[in-house]
């Protein structure tokens, strides 16, 4: 049985969609059978984050709706055969997504995917609550810099209450992925801290992503920046995060800075 | 810190520290409150109507967080015949 993956955050342009790819991307490049559901209904990206634009025939509402056959929907990616994608609805309206839709595709995937990777739209409401609803892990996307952290704040909340394992009374495995990371504004103390960060949100942290024009570049490319460029400093930062998901137990460096940095685990208090 | 900072603009993440810490803590401690307050309201709702006949949307419950305490503002209006029609 494979593992149900969420990529959210509440906040819009924080990197969910850029660190879907990513991250879906290494866990393939790293032999694991992946795919990386676009959740983002009306405003899909992910195709075009991945190259495959000109490749979606199907989606995920399609299959939902019962016009189109899981398989037929799946994309799989032109460079990683273990790499497949499920794009989401460009025209469709995001009420066309029902839970008991994406119980079954969800059900489905996790048969035959080591991973099933949920990039979640921006927001609180339906399409980001059903994109968290079947997860095992959930992966917390947050900048530094304080409305992305508060936005977080508020789906770490919804991840303990809204989600199928939290209405189970079991406990959401959760992981902070620091992205848009600037040395140089945190240089100048004007960004956040990661201990600040850390301290605040007190979940685990899986990684700290740079901000970096090689993202750009990948994304201009179509493609995730773990293949555009493997030795760029992203990529290297989502290689390392999807070691630690897949459990192993890796420093992590904070970009600027020489010294090697354990997540520390906070207990979150009980609110 | 470098030397040349002492002379520069103050650092401006310690004040976002301390602002997401305090408003953090109003809002987990708020979390379950929109509950709390459809509740409020559905009970006071129905103890009124056992007394006078009011229309469900004439009941207003809000509550509003302070620093040290909360308030609770209930509103709600009754018409003039409330008490003559109720059964
Ligand atoms: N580490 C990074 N460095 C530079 N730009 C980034 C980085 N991560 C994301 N971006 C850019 O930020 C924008 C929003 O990213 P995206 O992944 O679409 O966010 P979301 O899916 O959360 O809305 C995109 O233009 C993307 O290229
Ligand atoms: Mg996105």
């Amino acid at each position: 049985m494979g593992k149900v993956v969420v990529v959210t955050s509440g906040k819009g342009g924080v990197g969910k969609t850029t660190s879907s790819a990513a991250l879906g991307a290494a866990l393939a490049q790293s032999g694991d059978k992946v795919v990386v559901v676009d959740f983002d209904v009306g405003l899909r990206n992910l195709d075009l984050v991945m190259g495959a634009e000109r490749r979606v025939v199907y989606d995920l509402v399609n299959v939902i709706q019962g016009e189109a056959k899981l398989a037929q929907a799946l994309i799989r990616d032109k460079r990683l055969e273990t790499l497949y994608l499920l794009a989401a609805s460009q025209t469709r309206d995001k009420d066309n997504l029902t839970p008991e839709g994406v119980e079954k595709v969800i059900a489905a995937l996790k048969k035959t995917f080591d991973w099933v990777i949920c990039d979640s739209p921006a927001g609180i409401e339906r399409g980001a609550t059903l994109a968290m609803r079947h997860a095992d892990v959930a992966i917390v996307v947050t900048n530094p810099e304080v409305s992305s952290v508060r936005d977080s704040d508020r789906i770490i909340g919804l991840l303990d209450s809204k989600t199928l394992k939290a209405e189970n009374g079991e406990r959401m495995e959760k992981h902070l992925l620091l992205t848009r990371y600037d040395p140089a504004r945190a240089e100048r103390g004007d960004m956040l801290k990661v201990d600040d960060v850390l301290e605040i949100l007190s979940i685990p942290l899986l990684g700290i992503i740079p901000e970096s024009m090689d993202v750009l570049r990948a994304s201009n490319v179509g493609s995730p920046v773990t293949l555009a460029d493997g030795r760029s400093a992203p990529a290297v930062a989502y290689f390392n995060a999807a070691r630690r998901l897949k459990g192993e137990d890796l420093p992590v460096t904070i970009p600027g800075e020489k010294r090697g940095f354990f997540g520390k685990i906070f207990g979150r208090k009980a609110a | 810190m470098k030397f040349f900072q002492l002379f520069s603009r103050p650092q401006s993440a310690p004040a976002a520290r301390e602002r997401l810490q305090v408003l953090l803590a109003h809002e987990r401690a708020s979390a379950g409150d929109s509950d709390l307050v459809a509740k409020l309201r559905d009970e006071i709702l129905r103890a009124i109507s056992k007394h006078m006949q009011i229309d469900d949307d004439k009941v207003s419950v809000k509550m509003e967080r302070g620093a040290k305490v909360s308030t609770l503002a209930v509103d709600i209006e009754i018409p003039f015949d409330a008490g003559k029609k109720a059964a």
